[in-house]
């Protein structure tokens, strides 16, 4: 009885209690949902484009924040930097199409995968070689990101709001919405989202594949560079960073491999309910359940939707 | 030349649908014995039978449980490094308990509970496929890794967080632990990963292995011709798991001798899989190639500059082996995407019709 008490009545009855807290606790798995999002993101473009599973995401997220900071640390301006770093991650997106996506056409799904799994080793030893292991501090205010907290009055306290955080949350409502019209309203993205349909058939009216895969994974670039900005901005610039990837894995599931608005969404799920998780139920299992509770929520969603929240209904023909 | 079957005849329909129907590959397996068991102990360094050998035979022995699940049955699993510990962990619960029975019955009856943990987590396959299998097995993953961390009851409230593992002996010899040799050792791991390669080459040739690879090529095909799904996914992830769990088993108390929970984690699982697909997808020979060339490159990674006389920071070394791994599995992936047993095949073709091209 006590423990059904302690998991089903008492952390409502604290949330109830300190309302304050709970807000703060929502904003903050807010605020990792969108992170997570943007991650998912990444993901999701090249999964709709290509069909690859793109593990790789998670390393291009350090890589290109560490090239960021790596550059200002010698000496170039924090814009010309941004400015380097987004060419640095158009040459990856080049040097990847060329060198492993071209010879790997037409492969099954797990081959590209695993091959996306060496360009992770790959770029790791690259990113550590070159940058070196340490932590560096990102470069967030050089950017003209805001730093600070804003105080919000609320019932019995105060919830603190991080500028960074505020931040973070707009740059992704815009890139977001960039995205989606650019998939809906432009030339390339209607051949990208023909791309996605069939290659083949795509092949067949003329759009060239090689390109749709350089702008694709550009793009991914991007959302990983400002992925890296943001997260940089909350942590640190590390190789620790690398292990987002695997969270941002249960926020796709949730949302489906092929929706943007489903890595939104699935991204703020897991986050706030992982906070929340963590925050509230936490103290009964001991701590650290945040590193399976995340796996756990999109399994439960799963047994009921396997192709995610919004992901294409799966037609299976014999 | 080699490989000419010219004169070798088949009278019977068993004969002829024997899994090494030639001679020639009767005799290069009876070569390969002889190597493992006479001549490595006796002519090899330590140093190649304890750092090299040992955990060769035995990731030999994970890939070829993951190949069971992904190769032969096409479920993607992440889970493999969690399975591996289940087994380990329950091997180490059970000498404790028990510290008179023989710790090889222990180490076997740890892969029933890593079965038993498997089909648990292998529920969720009938419903979700694909990439959000693999998902769904990465659960298992930081489930249970996390379990091994926080519940000390798996390493008996230890002040470490470590398992050790205890001196056990069989018929008098010291098997595991501090005092066993690493001769002993390796024949203990060679007898197991030989009969456990063996029964596996029988599951995977048999009625099982056919309905595993009917559900592999289309499972609702597969349905429909009458094999049914969830007793035949659920049994690939049993039997995947018994495999992964003695492996584990033996990984801590034949190779490690102890291990910290962190030797369980998600990265051995990657590590396994990198064995399972560099090697070849649903090939048991593949298991061993790919545990071969995974587990041994970095070795020779690591002893190569130096031969050469080239001053390089260990830190460097670490990097540029990193990078030559991951260029190298792209290489491979692009050469041959269908893994080194496929290249082994090629090349069996070219003996068999040498000195002629075709």
């Amino acid at each position: 009885m006590d423990t059904l008490y302690k998991i089903f009545i008492d952390p409502f009855m604290q949330m109830g209690a300190a309302p304050d807290l709970l807000v703060q606790t929502l904003w903050e798995g807010l605020v990792a949902g969108v992170l997570y999002a943007l991650i998912a993101l990444g993901f999701v473009l090249i999964f709709k484009a290509s069909g690859i599973f793109n593990f790789a995401q998670g390393i291009m997220v350090v890589f290109a924040a560490l090239t960021l900071v790596g550059l200002y640390e010698h000496g170039v301006p924090a814009y010309v930097a941004l400015g380097l770093t987004i060419a640095v991650m158009f040459g990856l997106a080049v040097a990847v199409e060329r060198l492993m996506l071209r010879p790997l056409v037409n492969q099954p799904d797990i081959i590209l995968f695993m091959a996306t799994f060496g360009l992770t080793y790959f770029l790791i030893g690259f990113g550590e070689l070159v940058f070196g292991g340490e932590p560096k501090i990102m470069i967030a205010e050089q950017l003209g990101l805001p730093r600070g907290a804003i105080d919000i009055k609320m019932a019995g306290g105060f919830v603190a709001l991080q500028k960074i955080d505020i931040a973070a949350a707009i740059i992704a409502s815009i890139m977001v919405t960039a995205l989606a019209l650019f998939f809906q309203k432009t030339r390339i993205g209607r051949a990208l989202r023909a791309v996605a349909d069939s290659h083949k058939a795509a092949l067949s009216v003329g759009i060239s594949l090689e390109q749709i895969w350089v702008i694709v994974w550009f793009a991914a670039g991007l959302v990983a560079l400002t992925t890296g900005i943001m997260w940089g901005a909350r942590s640190q610039v590390s190789f620790a960073l690398e292990i987002i990837a695997l969270k941002a894995l249960p926020v796709l599931i949730l949302g489906g491999f092929t929706s943007i608005p489903g890595a939104i969404i699935g991204g703020v799920i897991i986050g706030v309910g992982e906070k929340l998780g963590e925050f509230y139920w936490g103290p009964l299992l001991g701590s650290g359940i945040e590193s399976w509770l995340a796996y756990v929520i999109a399994l439960i969603f799963l047994l009921f939707r396997p192709q995610g929240l919004f992901g294409e209904r799966l037609i299976e023909r014999i | 030349m080699l490989y000419r079957e010219t004169g070798q005849f088949k009278t019977s329909y068993s004969a002829d649908m024997a899994v090494m129907p030639i001679l020639q590959d009767r005799v290069g397996i009876a070569v390969i014995l002889f190597i493992a068991a006479v001549i490595i102990p006796y002519f090899g360094s330590g140093f190649l039978i304890q750092a090299v050998m040992i955990p060769f035979l035995i990731f030999s022995l994970a890939a070829i449980g993951l190949n069971l699940l992904t190769g032969y049955t096409g479920l993607l699993s992440l889970g493999t490094g969690a399975f591996m510990g289940v087994g380990a962990y329950a091997c180490y619960k059970l000498t404790t308990w028990f510290p008179g029975v023989n710790i090889l019955i222990w180490v076997i009856a740890s892969g029933f509970f890593s079965a038993a943990v498997g089909v648990l987590f292998g529920i969720p396959s009938l419903r979700i496929k694909g990439f959000y299998l693999a998902v769904a097995t990465l659960a298992a993953q930081f489930f249970l890794s996390w379990c091994f961390i926080r519940l000390p009851w798996f390493y008996n409230y230890n002040a470490s967080g470590a398992i050790e593992v205890p001196t056990r002996t069989l018929a008098g010899i010291p098997i595991t632990g501090a005092t066993a040799t690493d001769t002993t050792r390796y024949y203990v791991v060679l007898a197991i990963v030989v009969a456990m390669t063996w029964l596996a080459s029988n599951l995977v040739h048999g009625r099982i292995g056919r309905m595993w690879m009917a559900v592999r090529d289309m499972d609702l095909a597969a349905e429909l011709i009458g094999i049914r799904l969830l007793p035949t996914k659920l049994l690939a992830f049993a039997v995947s798991s018994f495999y992964c769990g003695v492996a584990g088993a033996l990984l801590v108390f034949l190779w490690y001798g102890g291990a910290e929970p962190s030797v369980f984690d998600v990265n051995l699982s990657f590590f396994i899989l990198f064995m399972v697909i560099i090697g070849g997808l649903g090939s048991l020979t593949g298991s061993f190639f790919g545990a071969a060339l995974i587990f041994i490159l970095p070795i020779v990674l690591r002893y190569i500059p130096p031969k050469f006389g080239m001053p390089i920071q260990a830190s460097m070394v670490e990097h540029i082996q990193f990078m030559v791994i991951g260029a190298l599995i792209i290489v491979f992936l692009i050469v041959e995407p269908n893994g080194l047993a496929r290249l082994w095949q090629i090349g069996k073709q070219k003996l068999r019709v040498w000195p002629f091209p075709y």
